[in-house]
């Protein structure tokens, strides 16, 4: 059963915020119901019906992240929240599981089509498994916005890619190659066995290494999955060590599996001789840079993510574009973004971080 | 049952041995100890691996496998505390969770703050967690299972309210606090040390003390128990206090040993723990098994992890090997009590 944090936005009024938790606190107390008599439902506690209820033509957006409380996502959401504001949506909710597995999106996905949301942004855990309910709000008039990670194209409107997958994948191999000296047996620890974005960037490094004559004495051993929880990325990159003796190098392509892995690192007697790079928070990768574990590594700017995605849904609500390749759109101070083929639209180049500029962000 | 406490075998159960006249009685006393499958099972996973892949002991490879073991071991001890009472505790992965976030807060918060505080302050908290579960389970008499698995969402909902997105990072808490499960003694991480000094006293209260052997009593037979004069209400609620202590000292050394603790940290452990302590020989149905069986069963399940990617075998089989244990454990106990009952109806008989 997941639990639901209901964000209420800044300006709304306070008897709505009031409503709001009263809402809430029946939902909480229905859970304890269903808890104690030991029913596992299907967790659709989303105070219903109320997300959308201002008068006509103020339109609604609500964010679904992956996971909740999760550092990067914040970073996200906090970019969709000020885009969301600027682009003039009246409502902004963020909803979603605290566990980012395929499944747990759905009801909330349910929830926001019952409550008639006009816009809804996602981050899909599964391409598949949100998919007949992405439908089903369709059907019922929303627009859907995939970020981060996408859904199968066919059931949504839009892709707000961090960049091209390729790009990313790409830098990642360059940065290992240049670590380990060109040359010796690395492993890709990825986040779940079915994330989109990951598998996507893993395919494209496999590629990268078996054409490139520059990577031709680098071999990949392994993918190992820590499903972005910092216990279990932990043990998988010590495994690794012991599995793989000979290893020279681990790529992260993900920022729990990234940070867990040089936490471990820079813990055992593998600091400074296994290179490790991939995708990191510039906020939690400081420290290992600092202290040698880490040279580079790098990351898009995640808030712009969330403030595309914003402008991206508004667009689309509006009627402006409609997702086909061409359409072009204002996004904020961003400036002009184009749907490009599949209906993805890129937001920018990923951004290096080593010990001489890590300081210069924060996020 | 064993209402008789001190002055029984050393060996740490609750089963009643009945008077074992056989002659092979040292060996058959030795095989009939529940520790035995599970430490057999320990040694031949170790030496295989390590026949495998030498890795697997050297000095880094031994030192992560004490360290992985350490939070299991102490969570599975407190657990046995409470599942010997015929009780459990689901809700020990969000004490610790919580107790962990604490932790990084307090860090975080207060500068220059002593780790002994930080600590001390920790198992209050686990503390006065596991109080709440002890005193709904002896006031309300409500089972455990319904009871712990309420303060599982309960408390993992006070620490995704409290926690929100924020994370603290191993960089937030002082060098030495980190050392802890870093710097070793004859080979040993000082968490795994602390781990081990919470097992010999847990064994030493559990096998040697009047309150200790209550508890087992209690597990046999609840009602016997009160019969007895035994305050049922009181050891139970002391033994869920004590999981919760030990939950927090769990949380605690969380905080040293990974980099970030926040709104899902230890979600899901409960019920690797329960897993430990059934593997380690601890009956579900409380009344038998010992802590150093549950410390030996947690260091198992966490090596199997390690051994599993040191021979490169798939990861998804683990789960499937986890379960095959399980049951295996729990035959092991049942044609155990099978023949103690045997055994017990036949010196009956022959006495009368």
């Amino acid at each position: 059963m997941e639990l639901i944090r209901n964000y209420t936005k800044r300006g709304n009024t306070g008897k709505r915020r009031a409503a709001r938790r009263i809402a809430s606190f029946a939902a909480i107390a229905t859970s304890l119901a269903l808890i104690a008599t030991g029913c596992a439902s299907g967790a659709d506690t989303s105070g219903g019906g109320e997300t959308s209820g201002d008068a006509g033509g103020d339109l609604s957006i609500t964010f679904i992240p992956k996971q909740l409380n999760n550092p990067y996502t914040d970073v996200v959401l906090g970019g969709g929240e000020e885009g969301a504001e600027e682009a003039g949506f009246a409502a902004t909710e963020i909803v979603g599981p605290l566990e980012a597995s395929a499944s747990s999106q759905v009801s909330f996905i349910n929830a926001e089509t019952q409550a008639g949301t006009n816009v809804i942004v996602i981050a899909a855990n599964d391409p598949d498994a949100v998919g007949p309910a992405l439908e089903e709000a369709r059907s019922a008039g929303a627009k859907i916005v995939a970020f981060d990670s996408d859904t199968n194209p066919k059931y949504r409107d839009v892709f707000i890619s961090q960049v091209v997958a390729k790009g990313v994948a790409l830098i990642q191999v360059k940065l290992i190659a240049e670590q380990i000296g060109g040359a010796g047996e690395i492993a890709i620890l990825s986040a779940t066995a079915n994330a989109t974005n990951q598998n996507e960037w893993i395919k494209f490094m496999e590629e990268e290494l078996a054409s490139n004559p520059e990577y031709k004495d680098i071999k990949l051993v392994t993918t190992v999955y820590g499903d972005d929880d910092d216990t279990k990325s932990f043990q998988e990159a010590q495994g690794l060590m012991q599995a793989y003796p000979n290893l020279k190098g681990i790529i992260s392509p993900t920022t729990v599996g990234i940070a867990a892995t040089a936490r471990y690192l820079s813990t055992s007697e593998y600091k400074g001789k296994v290179a490790l790079t991939g995708l990191g928070l510039p906020n939690e990768m400081r420290p290992f840079v600092k202290d040698g574990t880490v040279t580079e590594f790098a990351l898009w700017d995640p808030a712009q993510l969330g403030y595309v995605a914003a402008f991206a849904g508004k667009a689309l609500a509006d009627g402006t574009i409609t997702g086909a390749e061409g359409d072009t759109f204002e996004a904020g101070e961003l400036g002009e973004r184009e749907v490009g083929e599949g209906g993805v639209v890129i937001v920018g180049p990923p951004t290096q971080f080593t010990a001489d500029n890590i300081d210069e962000y924060d996020f | 049952m064993t209402n008789t406490p001190t002055t029984q075998s050393p060996a740490p159960q609750g089963q009643t041995v009945a008077r074992p006249e056989s002659r092979k009685s040292a060996l058959g006393s030795l095989i009939r100890l529940r520790e035995v499958p599970v430490t057999v099972a320990l040694i031949a996973l170790v030496l295989i691996t390590y026949a495998a892949n030498p890795l697997f002991l050297g000095a880094q490879g031994v030192k992560d496998l004490l360290l992985n073991a350490t939070i299991m071991i102490i969570l599975a001890v407190g657990q046995t505390l409470v599942i010997v009472t015929r009780n459990i505790d689901l809700s020990v992965g969000s004490i610790l969770g919580l107790v962990a976030f604490f932790t990084g807060t307090l860090f975080a918060t207060v500068p220059g703050i002593p780790i002994i505080v930080v600590f001390v302050a920790g198992m209050a908290l686990g503390a006065v967690l596991g109080a709440v579960n002890g005193l709904l389970v002896t006031v309300a008499k409500v089972p455990a299972l319904v009871i712990t698995l309420g303060t599982l969402y309960i408390y993992r909902g006070l620490n995704n309210a409290w926690a929100g997105g924020t994370q603290y990072f191993a960089d937030d808490r002082p060098d030495e606090f980190g050392a802890l499960s870093v710097d070793t003694v004859l080979g040993f991480p000082l968490i795994t040390l602390i781990a081990i000094l919470v097992v010999i006293a847990v064994a030493v209260y559990m096998v040697g003390t009047r309150p200790g052997r209550d508890l087992y009593a209690i597990g046999s037979d609840p009602a016997a128990a009160e019969l007895f004069g035994i305050p049922v209400a009181r050891r139970v609620f002391l033994a869920f206090l004590a999981n919760g202590v030990l939950a927090g000292l769990a949380g605690v050394l969380y905080a040293s040993r990974f980099n970030s603790v926040g709104a899902t940290t230890g979600t899901g452990m409960e019920l690797d723990v329960v897993a430990a302590a059934v593997v380690g020989g601890v009956a579900i149905f409380g009344g038998s098994g010992s802590v150093a069986g549950a410390a030996i069963g947690a260091v198992l399940l966490t090596t199997i992890t390690s051994a599993l990617t040191a021979l490169r075998v798939d990861k998804f089989w683990q789960q499937a090997i986890v379960g095959v244990l399980i049951l295996a454990a729990i035959v092991i106990d049942r044609l155990a009590g099978i023949r103690t009952a045997r055994k017990l109806r036949e010196s009956e008989a022959r006495d009368v």
